[in-house]
């Protein structure tokens, strides 16, 4: 089933402006839409139940971080129709993503639709800082609950050269990260 | 006080009140049955299970921020660091996802060396969960013989790259190098006389009364729970989804090899445990089917000198190959920008890397979609109403591995 095909089906159960779903190209050939974040609860729940989506099997849900690009993120929905005894009748995959702004990261959770998310979700507002509205219990999940920063920014530093806190988090200024940076690209000049 | 007590003092008499309160239990992180370090706060009415909350985190070492920092190439030790006990799983799907980005297809000979390579490592790391598993149940002498066996395939692990668990053979592009010699004899050694080992745990297990008695109708799942949990591989097909990524998307040439999917019906530990089995004879009959096509010697890689290695005689013979061989392990290669997303079916199910590439040397972001991951969130599910000592029983069956959760 094609990414615009997908649409067709989105848009005949979700009547409405056509500007919300919008096909993309995919590098591994797998059908890729894109979504409105304010649609993205009832796009799930069409993929979900309807008839010919059924879509019930949402194996993964990931962020990307296109800092200093805007939109910033870009949530990535795995979605696989398993086509096998009441899930569907062709095994067919689709991948879903939404387009978050860094100035305003939040996206609505869709743990109600699949309960898988609930901690996928987690893993994303740990790592990435964004928000899920209406999330249940949207806590660290990994890093530790006093943990400052989220690491899998782009932004986030990796370099770090600084003496070890025992007690409080290691936290560098700009200024500090990009010493570091240029210190070890110096040093890696001298090798 | 005893009932008996009780009784013997008669109704007029009011001893001390009868304790009700619910009692709280916290299981690790440090306990040998929760296979590495999870934590599960209990909360107990005399020995029933009312809520659970799992906390995980212990064992998460960033590798998906430090695989930002690496080339293409070097992140398959990596990846294979992640689920320590189907590492080869873990290195597969990554191969095969980059491979997809860099559009290049495999000889015929690498894709069935590493269905073999595949299906080995599923066993290896069911062997392992039988035997925990096993023991935690309490039938400690399957342990025993499961390691055994399991030594067997680390030792031909061992063979393939000098590294027992962690073998890094699979490379995007091919493998490492080619088969040793004796290989061939070895995993057929393997193969011959695992099925009448199967049979031996079998004996020792599966009409064993206590064995029944401690897994029969324990931690059932729903099928709408399975699925919305995102319950896969073994799991869901225990609760009676016939879904096998090797069977409904095949990759490496799988809807040429003759096998069957075991499904289950009472979605238990018990039926986990028979689907589990079933698999382990199923991947034999693959390894064997594998083993038979593959010729000794041969081609291994793509041979397209800008992704892998050169051989080493023409790095030191010719201009070119140096060059090559210079470019490969100072720059690397470069991946089009875009992503992929190739699942394979690993020990514990659909197990699959998301990766993004923003067209340099180095993965722009790749991210695991890891099987144990989804399981340890629904072992709450699964435990709440049941007894604690089910809850070992119901950890085991899941066959979660916390490396994979924590990443």
């Amino acid at each position: 089933m094609q990414a615009t095909a997908i649409i067709d089906a989105l848009t005949r159960a979700l009547p409405g402006d056509a500007a919300r779903f919008e096909a993309s190209e995919s590098r591994d050939g797998m059908p890729t839409i894109f979504v409105a974040r304010e649609h993205l609860v009832a796009a799930s729940r069409t993929l979900r139940d309807d008839p010919s989506l059924r879509f019930a099997f949402l194996a993964d849900i990931t962020a990307v971080d296109y800092h200093p690009r805007d939109p910033r993120f870009e949530l990535i929905y795995t979605l696989v129709c398993i086509g096998v005894s009441g899930f569907g009748d062709t095994p067919k995959r689709l991948r879903m993503k939404v387009r978050i702004p860094g100035n305003d990261a939040v996206a609505p959770t869709v743990s109600e639709i699949w309960a898988a998310a609930n901690w996928a979700e987690r893993e994303i507002f740990d790592l990435f800082g964004l928000q899920f509205s209406g999330h249940p219990d949207l806590r660290r999940i990994l890093m530790p609950d006093d943990w400052e920063g989220f690491p899998l920014r782009k932004d986030y530093p990796v370099q770090i050269k600084d003496p070890v806190k025992t007690y409080e988090p290691l936290q560098l200024s700009e200024e500090q990260f990009v010493a570091n940076v240029q210190a070890a690209r110096s040093r890696a000049k001298q090798e | 006080m005893l009932n008996t007590d009780l009784e013997r003092q008669g109704s007029a008499v009011t001893g001390p009140e009868l304790r009700t309160e619910t009692m709280t239990v916290n299981m690790g992180p440090q306990h040998p049955s929760t296979h590495g370090v999870l934590r599960l706060v209990l909360e107990l009415s005399g020995e029933t299970v009312v809520s659970a909350d799992t906390t995980i985190g212990f064992l998460h070492t960033g590798i998906e921020k430090t695989a930002e920092q690496k080339k293409w190439q070097q992140v398959i030790p990596l990846v294979e660091r992640m689920d320590y006990l189907g590492a080869q799983s873990s290195s597969l799907a990554f191969c095969l996802s980059v491979e997809k980005m860099l559009g290049v297809e495999m000889p015929a000979r690498v894709r069935d060396i590493r269905v073999l390579i595949a299906e080995l490592q599923r066993i290896m790391s069911h062997l392992v969960w039988l035997g925990t598993h096993g023991l935690e149940i309490g039938a400690v002498s399957v342990m025993m013989y499961c390691f055994r066996e399991r030594e067997q395939l680390l030792n031909i692990n061992e063979m393939l790259a000098g590294f027992r668990m962690f073998p890094s053979y699979l490379r995007i592009g091919g493998l490492r190098e080619d088969l040793p010699s004796g290989f061939h004899q070895a995993v057929k050694t393997f193969l011959d006389k695992f099925p009448e080992k199967l049979n031996e745990y079998e004996d020792l297990l599966t009409k064993n009364q206590i064995w029944l008695k401690r897994t029969r109708g324990v931690g059932v799942v729903s099928k709408e729970d399975t699925m919305s949990y995102g319950l896969v591989g073994p799991m869901a097909r225990a609760a009676g989804i016939a879904y096998d990524v090797r069977k409904v998307f095949p990759y490496l040439g799988y809807e040429t090899y003759d096998f069957e999917v075991p499904v289950g019906s009472a979605a238990d530990v018990y039926d986990r445990y028979l689907v589990r089995m079933e698999e382990m004879r199923q991947s034999t009959k693959i390894a064997h089917q594998a083993l038979a096509r593959i010729t000794p010697k041969g081609v291994y890689d793509i041979q397209d000198y800008r992704i892998v290695p050169p051989p080493k005689d023409k790095v030191y013979s010719e201009m070119e190959g140096l060059i090559q061989h210079f470019l490969i392990y100072s720059q690397g290669f470069t991946v089009p920008p875009g992503e992929a997303y190739v699942p394979v079916e690993g020990p514990r199910g659909e197990h699959g890397f998301m990766i993004v590439s923003d067209g340099t040397n180095r993965p722009y972001r790749i991210k695991l979609r890891a099987p144990s991951f989804y399981a340890c969130q629904a072992l709450p599910k699964m435990i709440i109403g049941g007894l604690i000592a089910d809850v070992i029983a119901v950890i085991g069956s899941t066959d979660v591995v916390m490396g994979d959760v924590d990443r």
